[in-house]
């Protein structure tokens, strides 16, 4: 994958830069700030966008090399924009028994996507868990906050759609 | 004061040590390798590996001897039955996840991990292979990173970010998924990376390698319309050698240059001779700003591509210190292409341009800028380094070891001994000092005054203060970049605060030990063998008649014959180059 050519740090977005200063201005002195500041940066933009990095590297001094270390150590962070929708596949000891992949397999075959990645109309966000919990529904998954239970691949084509459909009636509004 | 010793035993012998000392280093007391593929002499250790464990008294706990230190009485066993076959258990895990393609690696016969593998009698693959694919990076045209030989030891990441301060390659990712790369998906060759090479050299597998381009520079050599000419820089000649048996440090110039003409080169040009160029045009610009005060001080060399690329991505406000001179590399490609084809009457669209240098970001240096291109055409047309010209006289089946010693071609091969020690660091310092004396005086140091003894040796950061008839030059040497970020603050506090600079001249050479120590170089560097090939070219430099650049009688005809003054007109168009600050990331 190609990230796309960067502009110069001082040609980059002025918001992202003042929202930078802002951040280092309230964590500057303490302790473990790299990960308080990122934290911040994605719970604003809900990723942690490559210039926000390339800004901070260049406000605190810490390399790039360096923070793009904690930010691929860590699952919690992410790299490129959510989808709007999070498809989330527990692949738990139980759910994995049960056919988890199967599962996997029909939902990226539907979305042309592999687990990790987002769609490119930023709909769809496809990723595996461990284990949410709900061994007794395996195999399950949680799509936008919400915990389906014991499905086979036939379910995902619906819903697969029915998300779609949501988004065309919003679009249509 | 002597430091503090301690005493214990090493399979039943007796040790004393200096407190501090790891099990690991203390084991060579007593005449034991300890295997291991992630410890090397010159980083910390980190454990990754896991070959070096050892026993300690009668404990149960195997701890690793690289990141242990030497306790007062300790009995240490670093081999026995249990230990060798829980080493081998690591070396089949290791093996588990690296491919099984040793015979076109670039580090076939030449890697650690082989050796070991070999040293163990490991004769079939007893956990099935899982290597994850990825395809190797080649964006930087230097080194290659092959990702899926990657034996996550770690090493290219501490000389990346310790030992050079470039941070391009990080750990990325945890686990089974863990990776060296540039931050980001990006190629190397978008990141910070300067193309040292130095991790290629710390490398104890074929994860990362130069850009092998010795296909190209055959195809050349058998093109009839082709006129083939080549240059040896400083180093190789101390460093070849050991690729045929002889000791490090050993001068094979007059067999190298055999070894090309045979090869096939129509002419053999020395990169030494290019060098007293540098250092004729270098000296002059910095009497011009020290003695006229035309121009920033310090004034900072820059032959070296690496350290000129770590310059304009990361110390840009130090454009105006950096000498125009261009690297002896460059000087000597445009002179072939120019000077020398119109004195043998050979079409300079006909010349193809080898250079045989210690370094993989000469390969870089090819294309910098449009300037390279000073004779109409591409100054240098390919870099080889000294693995790759080694690897060219096995494959041409010569006997490297008979062949009789042959000269240079006369006007573009006769060199001093200042141009030989430019492959040290503190060599070019020398040299220009050398000059820089002559030109302020009129006449040359002499005896013993000659060996500028200050700026020579290992140590990261020399400086000296240089007496050059009554007036103080201040000079400083640093090799290794992470030294380099220091002297460059110190600088630039003296600039920020109106104070007088704290020095006058600044060399830098982006690796440990100059260019004899380069990432191109053959493999096995540690400080004994940066030691044995600088005593190769001072021995050289003392042993020389010519000890001074500007004596140099072909560099006079040069002169007069063909570019005019030094920092003249001609001397500026051909041989001098502008820098620009770029960007750490393109992506």
């Amino acid at each position: 994958m190609n990230a796309a050519p960067l502009p110069p740090l001082e040609e980059m977005d002025p918001d992202l830069r003042e929202e930078i200063g802002h951040c280092l201005d309230q964590w500057k002195d303490k302790e473990g700030n790299l990960i308080m500041m990122l934290h911040e940066i994605q719970d604003r933009h809900g990723f942690v966008p490559r210039e926000a990095s390339l800004l901070l590297a260049e406000a605190t001094g810490v390399p790039m090399a360096r923070i793009y270390e904690v930010l691929t150590f860590y699952h919690y962070f992410k790299l490129v924009p959510p989808g709007k929708h999070n498809v989330t596949v527990c692949n738990g000891t139980a759910c994995y028994l049960k056919g988890a992949g199967r599962l996997l397999a029909e939902l990226e075959s539907r979305l042309g996507i592999r687990d990790g990645d987002t769609t490119e109309d930023r709909i769809f966000h496809l990723e595996t868990v461990r284990c949410i919990g709900c061994c007794g529904m395996a195999p399950a998954m949680v799509v936008d906050h919400k915990t389906l239970g014991k499905l086979s691949p036939t379910d995902m084509a619906g819903i697969v759609e029915g998300i779609r459909k949501r988004e065309e009636a919003e679009n249509d509004q | 004061m002597m430091p503090k010793t301690i005493e214990a035993t090493i399979n039943g012998m007796p040790v004393r040590v200096p407190v501090g000392t790891s099990i690991l280093e203390a084991a060579r007391e007593v005449n034991i390798r300890i295997p291991t593929l992630c410890k090397h002499e010159d980083l910390l250790p980190t454990a990754a590996c896991g070959l070096c464990i050892v026993k300690v008294g009668g404990n149960r706990r195997m701890p690793r001897a690289c990141a242990t230190e030497l306790e007062e009485g300790m009995e240490i066993l670093t081999h026995d039955p249990e230990l060798t076959d829980v080493r081998r258990a690591t070396l089949e895990l290791i093996l588990s996840n690296h491919p099984n393609g040793c015979l076109t690696c670039g580090r076939n016969l030449n890697c650690e991990l082989q050796t070991l593998a070999g040293d163990f009698g490991i004769r079939q693959d007893c956990i099935p292979r899982y290597v994850r694919e990825q395809e190797p990076d080649v964006t930087t045209g230097s080194i290659i990173l092959e990702f899926t030989k990657c034996i996550k030891c770690g090493r290219c990441i501490q000389v990346c970010q310790q030992m050079q301060n470039v941070w391009a390659l990080s750990f990325l990712q945890r686990g089974i998924h863990t990776r060296m790369a540039p931050a980001g998906d990006i190629g190397l060759g978008e990141s910070p990376c300067i193309r040292c090479g130095q991790c290629s050299a710390h490398c104890p597998t074929g994860a990362i390698v130069e850009n092998d381009e010795t296909v190209t520079v055959w195809e050349a050599l058998r093109d009839p319309e082709k006129y083939c000419t080549v240059q040896i820089a400083p180093s190789v000649r101390v460093a070849l050698g050991e690729a045929f048996g002889y000791p490090p440090g050993t001068d094979l110039t007059g067999k190298i240059y055999a070894a090309m003409r045979r090869l096939g080169f129509k002419a053999v040009f020395d990169t030494n001779f290019a060098a007293d160029l540098t250092i004729v045009e270098e000296a002059s610009e910095f009497v011009e700003r020290f003695v006229h005060g035309k121009g920033e001080l310090p004034l900072i060399t820059s032959c070296c591509p690496a350290w000129v690329d770590y310059m304009e991505k990361r110390f840009s406000d130090f454009i105006p210190n950096f000498s125009t001179a261009k690297s002896p590399q460059q000087m000597l490609g445009v002179l072939a292409k120019t000077y020398f084809a119109e004195k043998e009457g050979i079409d300079p669209a006909k010349i193809y341009q080898v250079s045989i240098m210690p370094c993989t970001a000469k390969k870089y240096e090819l294309d910098r800028t449009e300037e390279m291109y000073a004779s109409g055409y591409k100054d240098v047309d390919v870099a080889l380094t000294t693995r790759e010209l080694a690897r060219m006289i096995k494959q041409s089946g010569l006997d490297f070891r008979s062949l009789p010693p042959k000269r240079a071609d006369s006007i573009l091969g006769t060199y001093s001994g200042a141009g030989l020690i430019f492959g040290s660091t503190g060599g070019v310092m020398e040299a220009a000092l050398r000059t820089a004396y002559f030109k302020v005086t009129g006449h040359n140091l002499e005896k013993e005054a000659v060996n500028i003894e200050p700026v020579r040796g290992l140590e990261g950061i020399k400086s000296a203060a240089v007496d050059i008839e009554g007036t103080e030059v201040r000079v400083a040497v640093a090799h290794g970049l992470g030294n380099v970020e220091r002297l460059l603050l110190e600088v630039r506090r003296a600039r920020e605060a109106g104070s007088p600079p704290p020095y006058h001249f600044i060399e830098v050479m982006a690796c440990p030990g100059g260019c004899i120590g380069g990432g191109g170089q053959p493999y096995g560097v540690s400080d004994e063998l940066r030691r044995q090939r600088i005593q190769g070219l001072l021995d050289g430099d003392r042993g020389m008649p010519l000890r001074f650049s500007h004596d140099n009688p072909e560099i006079r005809t040069l002169y007069s014959e063909f570019l005019g003054e030094p920092l003249g007109e001609k001397a500026h168009r051909l041989l001098h180059a502008q820098y620009k600050a770029r960007p750490a990331y393109r992506k």
